[in-house]
């Protein structure tokens, strides 16, 4: 499996899981766990991903979700679960 | 699995704490270059680097985009070139053209900093080690990014005293032909005592002759993660703060030894070490100055600063070490003046000086680092100031390095302007007392008691 972390931050506003939801699907990625909470009044929603089937590359992927995030006006990041595991597990 | 507390605080080190992975430097053995006809050295060195080097910066850039870690440089070191030059070159003028060839090369690669252009003369000087000390001052004024660095003296085989002399002109030297761009040069160019081959970290990178043909060192950064983290702990005790930047430590290195890992299966080069320094930028919130005052004193330089900075570097040390499978160059916390905007601050607010930078630096990595000092300030005078900072390294078994920047023209009062990561630094004062007739008695001061463990 190759797990991708996709974190969405900013103002909370109507259709942002939708569209990104949509995004994910027209690619062939397959979401595993959603969670979100708000600090500082902010929206931040945590995805974990999976890319097995992903068409394109992390990379693509994360340019594309960027772009996306700054149509809605949020920050949208796509990273590789490695680097939250190599911080927080032993 | 990762929940979303633990990503929020990842993504919040490296957006808002300035976390990053300094830099990834690429180490290359030039020993196989070597050839007594300068022209086709020269093209064999060209072609090696650019040939191992080819998919470095690509390899960088894309590691970055998947991870979310900004690698702030790709940088490569090589052999020490007083090494590869030895058969080919006859003058100083033949040393420089290798240093043009490295720049080339370094400049069709995309990396911003090449470290080799060296000698190692702890207990003595070669013909060929002369020649290239002599070579530095145009070789640097006549290159980009190309840098320097001479290892002087070692708790083996005590200070190099002629070359420590030596190089007090060298230095006044490459200040001179620099003049124009507020002495520049010499920010290219460190002396140390015990330098370690597998350093990754500019000016004092080289590819050690011990090192297998080419390698991945990783520098790891995060002075700024460490600030954060101790804002939180304000007036707890010794325990809680040394607690508190050990495990910060751990989580900056794992994301170091990710990378260093990463890059060494993506380009087929073994993995070297990650190094665990702290190593701050002159942007703000990226200071180590900055978390001595977190730990508590008003400003860096402030009594009790030694014993900070002391547990700071061991703490460092102690998360980081398990934080990585090999650990090595500095690893420790690095107290440039000029590259640490809380270390400029101190200086201006006359709280730190030369002498208490130098009581530093016998507790944490490196040494008397990115230091303007008055343009007049004598080869000789400069000379001490080297074997002072020498001394330490020998005698304490650890590295110790001088990267001083005499500003022709300038004095205290006024400010050397470097730019970029290099920074600016107020010009500091230097003990104006002469040690002229110690300086130059020439020979070499022996290797210490202890140093005799066999």
């Amino acid at each position: 499996m190759k797990k991708t972390i996709i974190t969405v931050v900013g103002k909370d506003t109507v259709g942002i899981i939708a569209k990104v939801c949509t995004y994910l699907a027209d690619n062939k990625i397959n979401i595993l766990d959603i969670s979100q909470t708000i600090v500082d009044d902010y929206f931040n929603m945590m995805m974990i991903a999976d890319m097995s089937n992903a068409v394109k590359s992390v990379s693509e992927v994360s340019d594309d979700l960027d772009a996306l995030g700054a149509d809605i006006g949020v920050i949208i990041k796509c990273q590789r679960e490695e680097i939250f595991n190599s911080m927080h597990r032993l | 699995m990762i929940n979303i507390n633990e990503v929020l605080e990842t993504n919040k080190m490296i957006e808002k704490e300035n976390l990053d992975v300094r830099t990834i430097t690429l180490g290359i053995s030039l020993m196989d270059c070597i050839d007594a006809d300068l022209d086709r050295l020269n093209g064999k060195i060209y072609n090696k680097i650019t040939t191992v080097a080819k998919d470095l910066v690509a390899t960088g850039v894309a590691i970055e985009k998947e991870f979310g870690i900004p690698i702030v440089n790709k940088r490569i070191s090589v052999t020490p070139i007083a090494l590869i030059g030895g058969a080919a070159c006859k003058t100083p003028e033949d040393f420089v053209t290798i240093a043009k060839t490295l720049d080339q090369a370094r400049k069709d690669v995309s990396v911003n900093f090449l470290g080799g252009y060296s000698a190692l003369v702890s207990k003595g000087m070669t013909k060929a080690d002369e020649l290239l000390l002599r070579s530095i001052p145009k070789a640097l004024a006549e290159t980009e990014l190309v840098c320097s660095s001479v290892n002087l003296g070692s708790t083996k085989t005590g200070i190099n005293m002629d070359a420590v002399r030596l190089m007090g002109d060298i230095i006044r030297e490459t200040a001179e032909l620099t003049k124009e761009n507020d002495s520049i040069g010499c920010s290219k160019l460190v002396v140390f005592c015990n330098a370690p081959d597998d350093n990754p970290f500019m000016a004092g990178a080289f590819h050690g002759v011990t090192e297998a043909d080419s390698i991945i060192n990783v520098g790891v950064s995060g002075p700024g993660v460490v600030k954060t983290a101790l804002e939180h702990v304000r007036g707890e005790n010794f325990e809680v703060l040394c607690e508190t930047i050990k495990k910060t430590a751990f989580k900056v290195t794992r994301v170091g030894q990710l990378v260093a890992q990463e890059a060494s299966k993506r380009l087929g080069i073994p993995f070297g070490i990650v190094d665990l320094s702290l190593a701050p930028t002159p942007a703000i919130g990226d200071s180590v100055a900055d978390i001595l005052c977190e730990i508590g004193l008003e400003y860096a330089g402030a009594p009790g600063t030694t014993a900070a900075l002391a547990l700071l570097n061991d703490q460092v040390k102690k998360g980081g070490v398990m934080a990585s499978s090999y650990v090595g160059g500095l690893s420790g916390a690095f107290i440039p003046v000029s590259e640490d905007q809380g270390m400029i601050d101190a200086v201006n607010a006359g709280a730190l000086t030369l002498e208490k930078l130098e009581a530093m630096t016998c507790v944490c990595s490196v040494g008397l680092d990115m230091i303007a000092i008055p343009g007049d300030t004598k080869a000789t005078t400069i000379a001490g100031i080297i074997a002072d900072e020498l001394a330490i390294g020998m005698v304490n078994q650890k590295t110790t390095a001088v990267r001083v920047i005499p500003v022709i023209g300038k004095t205290v009062g006024e400010n050397a302007e470097f730019g970029g990561l290099l920074g600016h630094a107020p010009i500091m004062p230097v003990n104006r007392f002469s040690c002229d007739a110690f300086v130059n008695r020439g020979g070499r001061i022996p290797a210490p008691i202890h140093s005799f463990k066999n």
